[in-house]
């Protein structure tokens, strides 16, 4: 005798095709402005700030920074289901998420150009900063989410991570622990298809990534990542199954790393340019403006009021950044205990005196 | 007399790349695996040209799983395979740390010797061009204080190559540690004396040797990697006061040449250990010990240039004004004298 123990699927939702229109009946929300426009005004802000972001590390005026060109649909979706209750842990690619969480935008700039002052979390509640070692901060979430649950408390912890990620031993022991403890967590892999130059076919011989959620007991399906109706449909759903007691989800939101890796990659050297251009077509922004100008939620009056604010957003953010005088180096030897021991002042003064000055 | 020997300047990458091509050549055994390493040749370019060379098989870009692979390079090379692994940066090794430490450096011994753990562990150390806390360490001493491995780390070319030789060649796991402000890559802020001559034929830079880079009667430098280049600039400023400062390039922290070391401080009777690793409990603790412990007379008390014991910062300012470099070499000197 031989039985099936186990069967299962890998469900994908997609609402909208590449130039907007519907494949499918629309949930009935959709019809309406809110929340599409807000969406939409958020991922042009968010295009318009990773543009502004580059523009300033090539001029020397910011550090190493990773963009997030073609994830706009999944950070700003994401960023407007969560509650200010729901706590938030970021990977290196979710600035308009972390905007829409409080933090503002000089702030993210401070950040990235190095003040740590940007990464103080005074506005992020009790959101955490970013890690940077990779899928490390699946853990941290898993500990977040018990930490929820020990209190009783009725909300969710949202993690991202990258495709890439998902080949490390954190990511399987944070599912693993989520599944058993039947935590409150919602695991989000944006699949960029990229990590550095490594393809996402070379990370994990599965067709899905989605899957490795399932051997951890977990729900998990597969996402549009460029559709912000599917998106939101998918997080929902899986934010509500969180909080109110019904255990982890893993989504695994499809999108396309439409970026270098960060300000210190070329990915001309390892990526094909039919490749990127194909990508471009299901930009996440063109598809959500098209839908609207079909459905006339949105006109091109709209279109360039809101360009315009976008912009003037990101430049006075950017002055405010610029104008932020910088700390005074000694502060670095503050901020790693709670309080400085008396030890480590003999280090300022040695690394003050042998010809550090005091810039 | 003049040798006609044509100059053939290579970067620490380029020697890297070139040692373990030739070894890949000669012996079947040998193979790479990383992050990266593939066609795009290395994030630091240290594998440039292998992938095109030797293919899929021998040259593995491999998913981001690091316990994965270095617990796979440690059963390989038990089981006679001679494996290159990259950790992209050191700062990573937190999360395979287990199969280095605890499997790669103690299988040796755990077998009566019977069983050989021949990898070679390259990994990216230090800072300088704002890469902040987590991608900008040395951690020296972190594979050094632990035994079972060999560590090494060059300053320049010539050396890059003929010790990714000797690495490659050992029966022992290998430490390969190269700084990325010397490997020749533009954005990392190129060290040009890094840059030197290299012989296109093989040939072994003997691991555990020391090199006496400048020599000098009043003072001895000691350093690794970086700190060599910043030793050999004070010396040069302090040649200028009339100064002479000896130089001396560790190139490997395990096997440790103390013996060059305390031969130096014999005669010139003042040390400075430059090492951009953080101060406490470091290789520049080592050294000093190493030279007290022998009794060695001093003229002044020892100094040490290090990392402070705080994370390196992101922003540029604050990473320069911490880190070790000619002048603070210098000032370390002064101190040195006034005190003495
Ligand atoms: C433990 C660890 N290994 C390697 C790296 C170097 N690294 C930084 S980003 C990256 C690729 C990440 O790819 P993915 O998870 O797909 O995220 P993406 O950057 O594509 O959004 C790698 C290998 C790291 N930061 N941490
Ligand atoms: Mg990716």
């Amino acid at each position: 005798m031989r039985d099936i123990v186990f069967k299962t699927e890998i469900a994908l939702t997609r609402y909208l095709s590449a130039d907007g229109k519907p494949l499918d009946t629309l949930p009935p929300w959709c019809s309406a402005a809110e929340p599409l426009t807000t969406y939409y005004r958020w991922m042009v802000l968010a295009r318009q700030f990773d543009q502004k972001a580059i523009a300033l590390q090539r001029t020397g005026q910011l550090g190493t920074y990773a963009s997030s060109l073609g994830a706009e649909a999944i950070d700003v979706v994401t960023g407007h289901l969560m509650t200010p209750a729901d706590v938030l842990v970021p990977y290196y690619r979710n600035h308009a998420l972390q905007m829409i969480r409080g933090t503002p935008m000089h702030d993210i700039l401070l950040y990235w150009g190095g003040d740590e002052r940007g990464n103080s979390g005074a506005a992020m509640g009790r959101d955490l900063p970013n890690a940077v070692p990779i899928a490390t901060q699946t853990l941290h979430a898993a500990g977040a989410a018990a930490a929820l649950k020990y209190r009783h408390q009725p909300h969710a912890v949202v993690c991202l991570c990258g495709d890439g990620a998902t080949s490390k031993g954190d990511f399987a022991e944070a599912l693993n622990l989520a599944g058993v403890w039947h935590l409150p967590l919602v695991m989000i892999v944006n699949n960029n298809q990229w990590a550095i130059s490594v393809p996402r076919h070379m990370q994990c011989a599965a067709p899905t990534l989605a899957q490795k959620a399932l051997a951890a007991g977990i729900p998990a399906e597969q996402v549009d990542g460029n559709d912000a109706i599917a998106l939101h449909e998918v997080i929902e759903h899986a934010l509500v199954r969180a909080r109110s007691g019904k255990g982890p989800s893993l989504i695994e939101a499809l999108s396309y790393r439409l970026s270098d890796h960060t300000t210190a990659d070329d990915a001309s050297r390892y990526r094909a340019p039919e490749k990127l251009k194909e990508a471009w077509q299901n930009d996440p922004i063109r598809r959500l403006r098209h839908y609207l100008l079909d459905q006339g939620l949105w006109d091109d009056a709209q279109e360039r009021a809101c360009l315009d604010e976008a912009q003037n957003r990101v430049q006075s953010a950017v002055e405010q950044y610029l104008a932020t005088p910088p700390e005074p180096v000694e502060c670095m030897f503050e901020y790693l205990y709670a309080e400085r021991p008396e030890q480590l002042s003999g280090q300022i003064d040695s690394a003050r005196i042998r010809g550090g000055g005091s810039a | 007399m003049t040798v006609a020997t044509k100059e053939r300047k290579l970067t620490i990458a380029r020697a890297m790349a070139e040692a373990i091509a030739q070894e890949m050549r000669v012996d079947e055994r040998v193979f790479v695996m990383g992050e990266d390493i593939g066609p795009l040749g290395g994030v630091f370019g240290n594998t440039r040209g292998l992938h095109e060379e030797f293919g899929s098989e021998r040259v593995r870009d491999t998913p981001i799983s690091e316990t994965a692979f270095m617990g796979a390079a440690v059963g390989a090379a038990s089981d006679g395979m001679r494996p290159i692994v990259e950790l992209m940066f050191v700062d990573f090794f937190g999360v395979c740390f287990d199969a280095i430490y605890n499997l790669m450096a103690k299988n040796t011994y755990f077998s009566g010797g019977e069983v050989q753990v021949p990898v070679v562990l390259m990994t990216s150390t230090g800072g300088g061009y704002s890469d902040a806390g987590q991608h900008s360490q040395c951690l020296h001493a972190t594979f050094a204080h632990l035994p079972g491995m060999k560590v090494v780390a060059p300053s320049n070319a010539y050396d890059a190559k003929g010790l990714m030789t000797a690495a490659i060649r050992d029966n022992n796991p290998v430490i390969f540690m190269f700084h990325k402000a010397l490997q020749g890559m533009g954005w990392l802020g190129t060290e040009k004396d890094a840059i030197v001559h290299v012989p296109e034929e093989s040939y072994e830079v003997p691991i555990g040797k020391a090199a006496v880079v400048r020599e000098g009667n009043d003072l001895t430098i000691v350093g690794i990697t970086s700190g060599v280049h910043h030793g050999l600039k004070a010396a040069r400023q302090l040649a200028e006061r009339g100064i002479s400062a000896e130089v001396i390039d560790l190139r490997a922290l395990v096997p440790l040449d103390r013996a060059t070391v305390i031969e130096s401080v014999r005669k010139t009777g003042r040390l400075i250990v430059v090492d951009e690793d953080y101060q406490s409990y470091g290789v520049s603790s080592e050294i000093i010990c190493s030279v007290a412990e022998q009794g060695v007379p001093l003229k002044a008390a020892p100094q040490r240039v290090a990392y402070p014991d705080i994370p390196i910062p992101f922003t540029p300012p604050m990473e320069q004004w911490a880190l070790p470099n000619a002048d603070k070499i210098v000032a370390a000197y002064e101190l040195m004298e006034k005190h003495s």
